[in-house]
């Protein structure tokens, strides 16, 4: 059965008919064209659809949109301002903390959360809270480099 | 050369970086195509059997479905190599591995689309089937394929150097078995496809996330049987390959095939599963070694047999079996060696082609028993291996040229960098430190398809906007082949960085490439890139010659600008490129590169395997701690140093070095496929291990430069070397912190723990003995 959703997406209240099963992915993927949000395995093993959920890291593969109901959600899409990267993006940009770029939006959202709760992270902070996000490329390093970029943590890692 | 900020030696923020950590990159599975059927892959729940048949009636008069395609829609097998075409995308009479495509569906949406699927009934007549090499090479077994005797695609026997007199003048022969379970690429994007068709044309437009666009495009004409000139084939961003994208793959048959039935348009998006399924990692080897050295540390011969459990039809199995043999030689000095490789046929997802392309398990076993000899000797591990270097340029016992050779530097730096003669054997207990060296080749020297043009082709356009672009079929994966093309341009043509464009992978404007496998793009299609500029500059110094009234060798190219030395007077580069475009319009130049014969490899069957212009060298060193309790082990730090030629982006051969040396540690510590009665049973990322940000080390890079005399600037791979020597430098730093020399890969805790435990038991019934019997029977 659809219902009318309604929801905020990158700072944007709509509303929308969805169906209860609805994935929050595919809400995304779908109907918004908001394919940056990337799906990486068949439910909750790589981290690749990670969004902020009110600020909070949240799988949309795992999550149906309908749960989310007068949520703020925010996608890889928000985090550009103006024209101008945000500090994550830019330091995942110049440290190469993106090869293939695929699990880079999930990565991205995953360290946002983090750096909301936690602005000066050490490395061992870091490593946890992208635990579930996996990569194929880089083996982390220059992951770990980035994050530690975008919130001039570097000195103190 | 790196004072130009965007040339040669410019830490380059990757050319399409920026779409990357936006999320404006369009994958496959993101191009926007409303209107697309749904398709969906009809898999064989049986691992060997005959089909008798595969009844769609009832699918198809499902409301919604739109087309349904079987074997019966395709019958030109396909294959990337051309001796061992096999394969169909969707079986025909017969099924040979458990997941197998039968039929596929294309439909309005997923939910009628994955309905019909369960109408479809397919009926068997099932044969036995085998999951082991060993199994498949009994006696009384089956063929999977009748032509294949034995259940061998090939059986390889080389013999190079005086072996037995090699092993008779070895002071210490030692012989050993090692294991390597299957492990596979697991690129973070499930595979996907798109497919339109226009019957009104008879054209086929597939997108895919192929490495290799050149070699699908051969296979859809070949599949759907098309002129090849009503077929493009175009590569999007890909997340990432590995190896598992070198090859044309089912599905992208499949899909063409959809989208030709259904007169429209397909999208094929494979689940995780299904893309564990397609397979083509790196196979399950049984290794049989025995290594002959001197007193000093000097090798003397070697002798391997190896046995690949190869899955059930051919790809690139030729080629796996008869590499894993050839770079025995062209990293150590290595005076004779006999190499027996059998490639079994078992009814497995097909293993193919995996980052380090056969070479990874042979050196594994090869470092590893090194390693152990060097102890039992009383050697210095990294002094055994310095003991054995080549002295470049030279030509292997097999007839590969070893032109540049950066290893005893490589050996230097990671001995320096580890703190490794302080450290080496004073580690407190339940710690330790390996080394292992490693190597591959910088492309191979005689391309798959042999048909007498260049090695590579690139375009590059100048037009009345001052805009360079690249025009390549070099399939950008993630390595970063796009950012090194620019780079070689902006080096040539010193001009601005926003100047450059790259347009990759688009059959319809971009010239043939052969993709990215082999490591090849950087040393062949660099190269060619770098002859294009030069073939671009010297236009402009022509036209700027012209416009100044001097000569070409009065002009000064200065990048932005083009000045007569004489007069001092100066065209900006918007100037020199109007005037270039005078009486002939735009500007197109090609560059090309092409593989001097000399450099093709051996004389001997298959001796072109393994033959390259240019050979990267690695040297790692691991430290570990192993719980003895556990036998968990952690690997603590990695030091990996690789002789990359030249690094024309170093930011980028950092990352290819440390994400070569983490995917090895995945193969070395936690990854591995599993089956249960052909199932596939580890077919996501929770059962298919590999390792988290959690649990991976801090990777130390360190870039020797031994500047190849053929390379782009100097320039070698970066991406494949590393990884090889990763297993062998693990399984030391094992046995260095517990003793225990284990040559089953992966360690995973559970071998760890069981090996630590029946050497524990073992001592116990040694001291039970000994305590029970008199004290003098031990001096016997």
């Amino acid at each position: 059965m659809k219902r009318i959703l309604r929801i905020q997406v990158n700072g944007r209240w709509r509303e929308d008919a969805v169906a209860d099963n609805t994935l929050l992915i595919d809400y995304l993927r779908g109907p918004l064209q908001l394919t940056g949000t990337k799906q990486g395995c068949d439910g909750g093993e790589c981290g690749a659809c990670t969004v902020l959920v009110d600020g909070k890291p949240r799988l949309a593969c795992c999550t149906f949109a309908a749960s989310v109901e007068g949520c703020h959600v925010e996608t890889i899409e928000s985090q550009s301002q103006n024209g101008r990267l945000s500090p994550l993006q830019q330091a995942f940009h110049e440290k190469l903390g993106a090869q293939c770029g695929f699990c880079t939006p999930g990565m991205i959202m995953a360290a946002e959360g983090l750096l909301r709760r936690n602005p000066r992270p050490d490395e061992a902070a870091i490593r946890e809270a992208l635990g579930g996000n996996l990569c194929r490329c880089t083996g982390y390093v220059k992951i770990v480099e980035s994050v530690q970029a975008a919130c001039g943590a570097e000195a103190a890692a | 050369m790196k004072a130009n900020r965007s040339g040669a030696g410019a830490r380059r923020p990757l050319i399409d970086g920026v779409d990357k950590v936006t999320g404006k990159a369009q994958y496959t599975a993101d191009l926007p195509a409303p209107n697309a059927l749904v398709g969906r892959i009809f898999r064989s729940p049986y691992a060997h059997a005959d089909i008798v048949a595969v009844d769609t009636a009832e699918a198809a008069a499902l409301p919604g479905v739109v087309a349904i395609v079987t074997g019966q829609d395709c019958d030109k097998p396909y294959g990337i190599l051309p001796i061992s075409q096999n394969e169909f995308p969707l079986a025909r009479e017969r099924i040979r591995y458990r997941g197998e495509p039968v039929a596929a569906v294309a439909a309005v949406d997923a939910e009628t689309a994955e309905r019909a699927l369960k109408l479809i009934r397919l009926k068997v007549a099932e044969r036995p089937a085998y999951f082991a090499a060993a199994d498949a090479r009994r006696e009384d077994a089956v063929l999977l394929h009748d032509n294949k005797r034995g259940n061998l695609e090939r059986e390889v026997h080389n013999e190079f150097g005086d072996v037995a007199a090699g092993f008779a003048r070895a002071d210490l022969v030692r012989e050993q078995t090692f294991r390597c379970a299957e492990v596979t690429h697991a690129h973070m994007e499930p595979h996907a496809a798109l497919a339109t068709y226009e019957p009104e044309r008879g054209h086929l437009t597939l997108h895919s996330v192929t490495q290799v666009p050149y070699y699908v495009h051969l296979s859809l004409a070949r599949c759907l049987d098309m002129d090849p000139s009503r077929i493009r084939v175009v590569k999007p961003f890909i997340g990432g390959g590995f190896g598992a994208r070198t090859e044309t793959l089912n599905f992208e048959i499949v899909c063409g095939l959809l989208a030709r039935a259904a007169r429209g348009t397909v999208r094929l998006d494979l689940t995780r599963e299904e893309t564990f399924l397609t397979h083509r990692g790196r196979p399950e080897s049984d290794i049989r070694i025995r290594i002959g050295m001197t007193r000093e540390g000097r090798l003397t011969a070697c002798e391997m047999e190896m046995v690949m459990r190869g899955g059930a039809y051919g790809g690139y199995g030729i080629v796996t079996i008869l590499y894993a043999g050839a770079l025995l030689n062209g990293l150590y000095d290595l005076p004779a060696v006999k190499y027996d490789g059998y490639r079994v046929y078992t009814n497995t997802p097909p293993c193919g082609a995996m980052r380090g392309h056969g070479t990874v398990n042979a050196r594994y076993a090869f470092d590893a028993l090194m390693g152990e000899m060097a102890t039992e000797l009383g050697l210095d591990p990294i002094e055994v291996r310095r003991r054995n270097l080549l002295k470049a340029p030279t030509e292997t016992i097999n007839g590969l040229r070893v032109t540049s050779y950066g290893l005893p530097e490589a050996l230097d730096w990671v001995e320096r960098a580890s703190g490794w003669r302080e450290r080496y054997g004073k580690l407190p207990k339940g710690r330790g430190l390996g080394i292992a060296c490693s190597h591959f080749v910088s492309g191979s020297a005689k391309p798959v398809h042999w048909s007498g043009e260049p090695h590579a082709t690139v375009i590059l356009k100048l037009d009345w906007d001052g805009g360079i672009v690249i025009l390549t079929g070099a399939s950008e994966i993630g390595q970063g082949s796009s950012t090194i093309m620019a780079q070689c341009v902006a080096e040539v043509l010193g001009v601005d960085w926003e100047r450059i464009r790259v347009v990759a992978s688009d059959s319809l404007v971009t010239p043939k490439d052969n993709g990215s496998y082999s490591s090849r793009v950087t040393y062949m299609v660099g190269n060619a890139t770098i002859d294009a500029a030069e073939n671009l500059k010297k236009l402009l110094v022509e036209a700027a010659a012209r416009k100044l009234k001097t000569t070409t060798e009065d002009i000064e190219c200065l990048g932005e600008a083009y000045r007569a030395a004489s007069s001092g007077e100066t065209l900006s580069f918007k100037e020199t490129t109007v005037e270039a475009l005078v009486g002939t319009g735009t500007l197109t130049v090609k560059g090309t590169f092409t593989c001097p014969e000399d450099f093709q490899g051996g004389k001997h069957r298959g001796g072109a395997v393994g033959s390259t212009m240019g050979f990267s060298y690695a040297a790692t060193v691991v430290e570990v701690s192993v719980d003895e309790v556990t036998g968990l082990v952690t690997v603590e730090r990695a030091w990996c140093a690789l002789d990359c030629g030249y690094a024309i982006n170093p930011l980028s051969v950092e990352g290819q070095i440390q994400g070569a040396v983490w995917m090895g540690l995945g193969q070395a510590i936690c990854e591995e496929t599993r089956y249960e009665n052909g199932l596939h049973t580890a077919a996501n990322f929770l059962d298919y291990r590999v390792p988290s940000i959690a649990e991976s080390p801090p990777i130390e890079v360190g870039i020797v430069e031994s500047l190849d005399p053929n390379g782009p600037f100097g320039a070698k791979e970066a991406s494949e070397g590393p990884l090889s020597s990763l297993p062998a430098a693990l399984a030391e730093a094992v046995r260095n912190a517990t003793g225990l020399a284990l040559r089953e890969l992966p360690l995973t805790p559970e071998r760890v723990a069981g090996a630590l435990e029946e050497r524990e038991r073992e001592r116990r019934a040694a001291a039970r003995k000994s305590a029970k019997q008199p004290a003098t029977e031990g001096a016997v």
